[in-house]
Order: C-alpha cells, then structure tokens, then sequence
C-alpha cells in the first residue's frame, strides 16, 4: 500500500527529479551542497545573471522537498498558512531551468584535491566551483534520557527546524494535549504561540533570566513574556531542563515530561526543543576545510580551499555568524556576482542586522545594540507594560547604534533608516520613538525617501517598489513577484501595501481577484452574467471551457457556477451532477459521519396529524438515530443513510425542505390572527404563500424568512433575510438583510405595504437583485449594507435603474423552473450510483440511535 | 507502512460517472475513484486523513479533490493544499472496461 505520510513540498507527480551529467557538456560545473534558503536563492541569483549558459548547476538538498521558505514554518504550524504557499521552488522550477536537483541525498565529504563531491547514495560529482550553503540544525542541550539506545530522540521529542518537525508537531497536536516548549527565544516563542493556536497547553521554559534575552534587554522581555502569558502559555524562565522522562505507550517509549534543575516536574507528551542552533559544519571539518564556530570565509566568501565558498548560516565572516535570512541573501548575491562576472569585484563586508517580526503575536523590531555601553551613550526608554508596549533607543556621537521595538512597530522605518545610513537624527530624541504632532500621526509613506529600506529580508527599498507600480504593477501580490518585497517573513506586507497606494496614488489597487465571482473564472459577477448570456453556455464544463484560464475546471468554483446557471437560464440549464455539492446530489444536507438529514417541507411550519404520523413511521422504519425540531419550524432526521434517501423520499410522498441547499430554505410564521388574541393579520397563510411561491429558489448562499402577525414578533421576523410584519388595517412592513446567526443583525425597513400581493412582488424583486448582484456566498446582511439600503429602495420602490421588469420576469423564470427534486429523482436517479455508500467499509450512522 | 503492490480489479469504469467519484472496497482496504472531465481516472483513500470524511463525495477537477465536510482539498499525488495531513493515493487504470486498482 503506497501511503503517503511524507508527501514531498514541491515535489513531482511523475517523482522527482533526476537529470543525467551529459559528458558534453562544456559549461563550469558549479556544485551547491544545501538547498535552503541560502543555497536556492544563490541559484537563483546566478540564473538571474544568466549564469545558466555558462555554468552547469547542481544543488544537493538534505531534505526530500523543493526549497521552501524555512521563516514561514510557523505560520504553517499556528495553522495560518498553507504548506502550499511557503514553497520557493518546486521540483519542476528546477527542472524547466535544466538545475540538476538532488533532494533527499545528504553530501559525506568533499576530495578537495580531486574537485569531487561524495554523496551518501555512492555518486561523485565533479565541480568547478562548490559552495556549501549547509545551514543549521536545531541545538539538542545534554539532558538524561533525550535520546533512545541507538541515539535518535525520544519519540515525542522534535526540533523546529524543517518542515518534516512542522508536521510531526502538528500530528501530535492533534492527537495530544500537552506541549513544553523549551526556549524562549524566537523559534520556541513561535512555537509556543502556535502549538497554543492548536488547542494545546503550552508551557514554556527557558533556562535564561528573561524571554529574548539575544534581542532584548529585561525590561523589554519582560513585556513579551506579559503578552505571551496572555496568551494562555505559562512562562517559566531561569528553569532549566535536565532530564527527559518517558512512559511506555502502545509499545513504544514516548516523551512524558520533563525535570527541571530545581526538581520540579512538568508533565508533557510533546517536547519541542528550541533552543538554538548550531551551523551544520561536519561536511566541511571531513573535507579538511578551515572550521571555527562556522565555516571560515573572506570578503569573497570563499574559504581556505580554492574554489570552495561557504554562504548563509554555515557561514563564519569576519567573526560573526548570522542566523538571519537577509545576510544569507546578501551573501548569495554577493556571490552570484563574483562567479557569473556580473561585478567580478563584489565583497561583503559584513551586515548590520536589523530585524522586524512578530513573535507570540507582538511586533518586535530589534536592531544594533539594545542597551548602552558608554558613559556618553545616550538612553532613551518608553516603557509601557499594561499596553504592552516597549520602546528604546541607543544613540553615540548623534548616530543612532540600536533601537528596540516592542508591541509598537511604526517608527521602524525610519528608525532602520538612521541605523543604516546614518541619516541625522531629530535634536529632540524623544521623536525618534512618538510623533509629538499628533495632526498627521502617519508621517509614513509620504515623506519616507526613496531608499529607505522596505523589505530587510530582500533589501527592497521603498524606490523600489514605487519603480514597480510605475511599471504596472498594482496590486500588491504583484509587486512582490516583481520586487520580491515581502516575500520573507511577510512581516513589511502592511507596509508594502501602503506604499503602492500611495504611489498607486489611489489606483487600480484592489487585487482583482477579490471582485471575482468564483475562484476559476477571472470576472466579477456581473461580467460573468454577460458572458454566459452572450456566449450562450448552459452548463458549468461549458463556462470552464469558454472563460476560464486554459479551460481549467476548478472545484472550489463549480457550486457557484451552478447556482448562478439556474438563475440565469432557469429550466434551460444543463445539469450536470459533478458540478453539483453533495448536498445538492443527493437533495439531503451532509453530516460529520457522512450520514445525510432529510428534512421534508412544512410550509410555515404548519403540519398535521397525518404528516406527522407518516415522518413517525418512516423513522422508525429506517432507525433514524434523531428526530429533531428545527429552528425553521420543521422536522429533520439525521443520521440517514445515503443509500436509503430515496426509499425514505418514497415512504414519505413529501416535497424537499431544501434544508441543505445555498437556496430559500423556509418561511417560518406565527398563528396570526387564527388564534393569537394580539394577531393582527393572518401571517401563517402569507407565510405558507411565500414558501410555494420561492420555495427552491437558489440564491448566492441561503435565505431564511418569516412572517409575524404582530410587532411581538414570535416567529423572529426582524433577523430574517427577509421579515415580514402585520402592523395591522392590512399593512405589512417588509424588512431586509436581517440574522440571527454568527451575525446578528436586524433588518433594514425596505417599505410598508397595503396587501399580500405587494408583499409578494417586493419580496420577489428583492431576491432577484440580490441574487443578480450577491457575491457567491454573500448574505443579504451583507449584500444590503454593501449596495446601500437607499439605493435598494430607489431602484425596487421607484424603479430608479428601470430593471424591476427584469427582475420580475428572472425570479418568474425560477419560480417557473421548480421541480421538487426528490420526486424528480426518485422518477430517473440523476447519475448512475447516486446514493451509493461514500463508504463502504464504515458503519452508518456512528451515532446512538436515541 | 508498505508491502507488495497487487492489482485488484473493483467495479467497471462506468459505474463512475464522469466528473464523479464512487467507493470501491479491495479487502480491508476503501478507495475512492474519480473518473476527472478528461476521461482520467485517479484513486484515493476513500476517507479523509483530516475527520474520516467520504472523499468519494467529494467535488473534483484536474488538479485537486475537495473532502466534501471541512473543504480540505488534496493534489492528486496526496499532497495537501488546505494543511490537512496527506491523503494516500492508489494507481488505477482502466483494462477492458473493468476498473484495476493497485492496492
């Protein structure tokens, strides 16, 4: 059985790739041991330069993936962002590009006098120029029992590193309750911050004095920690772990907490160890390369061996070791143009680190030192703990040499600014951290210059993306295709976006995507009507093969499609049940168990005795695990079976409720003036007239309605998608766009009317506008405050647009088309298996029949 | 978990319609088949990873399934594209009308 638990980021359907060496091949060899983010951005750089024809490229990757951008694993892991979207560079990016990929195979050693690279799977690769961008792997400190007999870590025990420990960490936060995260440093911070997000308890341990203490002085972890506790995760700091204790389950030794140095015990069963990193230096130390705390390397980057260049985080230059993309960036740049020519004097001199990011939910922007160290060293600190705010600079000789933002971020462009440039510095310093003026708070975008820098990770300037939108680009995924800004930890995106508004100067800025009526095909709403009417398709393959990117059908669009199909054509649509939910398939509303609920009509909720003692034996008959009143006033089996839907369709001889569909669902109604002694009009008929009237009808997501006798409003006329209400001497007030769900709103007074047949029209005109003009899944709560409760007056009162003709001829064309479609099933079943078990080998319904 | 592939037929093609998926059983094994709007045919666990939801009622088209409880969607080759976990998928192909799956 071919299981895919550890499916490939990027990877190939057909596999992976593999390019045979072709021995003719004239180009310089250039071999990258690493495929991260310092190794992959290297090859792109080069192929950026060209460097494609003259150098045959080869990247050994440690890990079975693509490259994926290593920063955005813990938006991956808080459940934020999609594993999809952190991948850099698939399998076939490299491929296209003729970049003999080799995922998955780990480099032993290099022959530096023979110019050969040995990999574990046997194979010698030849190069001209190496380059080891081998990164990090996560610091395991010495505790007793971390490690099993043959070395591995305790099962339960996982790094935050790589995308492999992304999943186990998210498998065991499904399975599991208990996390200690040990570090609180950024990594273990993130990692806390999302196991949480993940619904599991987190404690945090740290073995330092405060949260952060590499980036922030005490005061300032002091407020991270506040924010962090108020999260939910318990902080324990100056705690350190000396033991790893363990429980035997199902066979295996797994993580059961851990021992703290001053005894106490913190139960756990998933242990995510964060704390640091170590440069991945054991290729380079076997192949007799100069090693100290990392990979020793010049202004050139290049090591002690000729032709051997080290880059990113494996890197040691001039001392430092960085741990931080946007070096690792600069150093493949740096490098890319040595090798290809492009500036045959290029160096790297160092970088100064400024960093902006979010850790456990709060901005944190840190840059130089965070403290003074000089007598003359000026000091100055906003502290704000109850907001959780923290800010401070350090400035010498009018220069600024470090700053710390906690909680309040918005001076840090200017601030990086300062730092790396030097630019002179407000003579009241207290401006360096608050706009005094409080007239235009956002000194921002406007007045920031032209090279100040936007994205520190891509070192993309604000001139930068102006250039961009100059050039057309405006939106803001497109200026990162362009400009690549944002397209590290994402923390400028805010930023970016501000600053193509700005030089968008108010144009063409939304993303047009958002005005897309479904996903799979590029056009608003209204385009889409146009098109379909112009062009004549009838059918949803029909609307993908016309109007879509390439044909392309896409799931995710098909039941919008289909609903928009039934209004526009009515009877004359060409169904076609794969484009159909599943709700709509089998006319039944799907359950957690892959059980169905049938919920047969009750208009206006009036039932009888024969009605109710068919639905009494029907359940019966068919075991239903649950016979419960409905909030719209009718009955609903759950727990049914697929395949005896029908059969029970049969049995009941009764019309579809159409309790599952994006459609008018039910028009609940109070005894009006039947019984109530305060009815002041018969509701329950207008209620029952307005059910057979729309009953079916399908619409951009669901509609509920309700007629009332009496302003006492029993049946909730007031948050309905459509409210009516008797005032009495035959006037009824029609109300619109009210809810009562996750939202809740009460409805817009659309007019007050003098009888039922009024009643029936404006409430037939109001459905058709919206669902002319209701985005696909958009409520009337929604759609009526969006188109203005005063245009839709104007245009359904006073036909201010002149479509209410239309508009009732298209909600006619609906009425029109209605079939009941369990008696229409049930006649010619719509497509071969349509009630057949989804599966077969589970036993349905899985709950206790009551 | 991997043990020696064998092909299995499980129904005939046209109990699947076109566009849609239906469930099929080899032993202790459910797999759901998706005949797609080109005529291809895939396979799939007949259960998603995420809360045992019916794959096989699932929406489809050339480049994912939708698990039709939680919209979790998957590439054909399994992989996840909504952060569920991946879903096993089978080879299946068509040999004289009969539906072989790969199990």
């Amino acid at each position: 059985m071919t299981v895919l638990e550890n499916a490939v980021l990027g990877g190939r359907p057909a596999g992976l790739t593999t390019l045979a060496f072709d021995e003719t091949d004239t180009r310089a060899r250039v071999v990258v041991v690493g495929n991260g983010m310092a190794g992959a951005r290297f090859v792109e750089e080069v192929l950026d330069r060209d460097g494609g024809e003259h150098f045959a490229l080869t990247v050994f990757g440690d890990e079975p993936h693509g490259n994926y951008n290593r920063i955005m694993l813990s938006p991956v892991l808080a459940g934020e962002a999609d594993e999809a979207d952190i991948v850099l560079n698939s399998h076939d990016w490299y491929a296209e590009r003729d970049v003999d990929l080799r995922a998955g195979v780990r480099v032993e050693r290099i022959d530096t006098a023979a110019k050969v690279v040995h990999a574990a799977d046997g194979t010698a690769t030849p190069y001209d120029h190496l380059v080891l961008a081998t990164g990090s792997h996560s610091f395991i400190p010495p505790m007793t029992g971390v490690r099993t007999a043959d070395g591995s870590l305790l099962d339960g025990v996982v790094g935050f590193r790589t995308i492999d420990e992304t999943r186990q960490m998210l498998a065991a936060s499904r399975t599991h309750r208990k996390a200690v995260v040990m570090g609180g440093g950024l990594l273990g911070l993130e990692a806390a911050r999302a196991l949480q997000a993940q619904g599991m308890e987190v404690e945090l341990v740290h073995a330092m004095g405060w949260l952060m203490n590499a980036q922030l002085d005490v005061e300032a972890g002091g407020v991270v920690r506040r924010s962090v506790e108020e999260l939910g995760i318990t902080v324990h700091t100056g705690a350190m772990a000396t033991e790893v204790l363990s429980a035997r389950v199902q066979g295996t030794d797994r993580v059961a907490g851990v021992l703290l140095k001053d005894g106490r015990r913190l139960d756990c069963d998933l242990l995510v160890v964060a704390a640091g990193v170590r440069p991945h230096t054991d290729v380079a130390v076997r192949s007799g390369i100069e090693v100290e705390r990392a990979v020793l390397v010049d202004d050139h980057l290049a090591t002690d061996v000729p032709d051997v260049y080290a880059i990113g985080e494996c890197a040691q230059h001039r001392g430092t070791v960085y741990g931080l993309v946007a070096p690792a960036w600069e150093h493949a740049t740096v490098l890319a143009d040595r090798l290809t020519g492009t500036d045959p004097d290029a160096a790297y001199t160092g970088s100064r680190t400024a960093t902006k990011l979010k850790v456990a939910g709060v901005d944190v922007a840190v840059m130089g030192v965070s403290t003074p160290e000089r007598d003359s060293d000026e000091f100055l600190v906003i502290s704000e703990p109850k907001r959780g705010v923290y800010l401070s600079v350090v400035v010498r000789d009018d220069l600024l040499i470090g700053a710390t933002l906690v909680g309040d971020t918005r001076k840090v462009a200017f601030l990086t600014q300062a730092f790396d440039r030097g630019t002179p510095l407000p003579p009241e310093r207290i401006r360096l951290l608050v706009d005094l003026s409080d007239g235009d708070a956002e000194v921002g975008v406007a007045e920031m210059p032209a090279d100040s820098q936007v994205c520190n990770c891509n070192g993309v300037s604000k001139g930068a993306i102006c250039g961009a939108v100059a050039e057309g680009c405006t939106s803001l995924p497109k200026v990162m295709d362009a400009t690549r800004a944002g397209k590290g930890c994402g923390s400028c995106k805010g930023l970016v976006q501000k600053i193509i508004e700005w030089a968008a100067d108010g144009e063409l800025t939304v993303e047009e995507s958002a005005s897309w009526y479904v996903p799979g095909v590029p056009m608003p709403k209204s385009e889409l009507i146009a098109a379909i009417r112009s062009e004549d398709l009838r059918s949803v393959s029909a609307v993908f093969e016309r109007l879509a990117p390439g044909g392309a059908d896409d799931a995710k669009s098909k039941m919008g499609l289909v609903s928009l199909l039934r209004m526009v054509w009515g009877s004359e649509y060409v169904d076609e049940p794969d484009a159909k939910f599943v709700n709509d398939r089998v006319h039944a509303n799907i359950q957690r168990d892959g059980t169905f609920s049938v919920v047969p009509q009750m208009k206006g909720g009036v039932t009888t005795p024969a009605q109710l003692r068919k639905i009494a034996d029907v359940a019966e008959k068919y075991e239903v695990p649950m016979v419960k009143v409905t909030g719209g006033q009718r009955i609903d089996l759950l727990g049914v079976r697929k395949e005896d839907l029908p059969k029970m369709w049969a049995d009941l001889g009764m019309p579809s409720g159409y309790a599952y569909g994006k459609s008018m669902r039910t028009v609940k109604t109070c005894v009006g003036s039947d019984f109530c002694r305060f009815g002041l009009d018969d509701s329950t008929q207008l209620g029952i007239d307005l059910e057979t009237r729309f009953q079916g009808v399908e619409s951009p997501a669901k509609i509920k309605m309700a007629v009332v006798g009496c302003p006492r409003n029993c049946a909730e006329a007031y948050v309905k998608d459509v409210g009516v209400v008797a005032v009495g001497a035959g006037r009824w007030e029609v109300y619109v766009g009210g809810a009562a769900g996750a939202s809740v709103r009460k409805g817009d007074l659309l007019a007050t009317v003098t009888s039922t047949e009024e009643v029936m029209t404006l409430v037939g005109r109001f459905l058709q506008l919206y669902r002319e003009n209701g985005n696909w899944l958009e409520r009337t709560y929604d759609f009526v405050p969006r188109w203005g409760l005063d245009r839709v007056k104007e245009t359904l009162l006073e036909d201010a647009e002149g479509i209410c003709a239309d508009l009732d001829a298209g909600i006619q064309r609906s009425i029109d088309a209605y079939t009941d479609p369990w008696a229409q099933d049930l006649a010619t079943p719509s497509s071969p298996g349509q009630f057949r078990t989804s599966l077969p080998l589970t036993v349905l319904p899985q709950v206790p029949v009551r | 978990m991997t043990t020696a592939l064998q092909s299995h037929v499980v129904g005939r093609v046209d109990e699947v319609p076109v566009g849609e998926g239906r469930a099929f059983t080899v032993g202790d094994t459910s797999v759901a088949v998706f005949r797609l709007r080109d005529g291809s045919l895939r396979a799939v666990a007949a259960s998603c990873p995420h809360a045992g939801g019916p794959i096989a009622d699932g929406q489809s088209d050339a480049r994912v399934v939708v698990c039709p409880l939680h919209l979790n969607a998957w590439r054909w080759d399994g992989t996840p594209t909504t952060g569920a976990a991946p879903l096993p998928v089978y080879a299946v192909r068509e040999q004289d009308g009969d539906l072989v799956v790969e199990v």
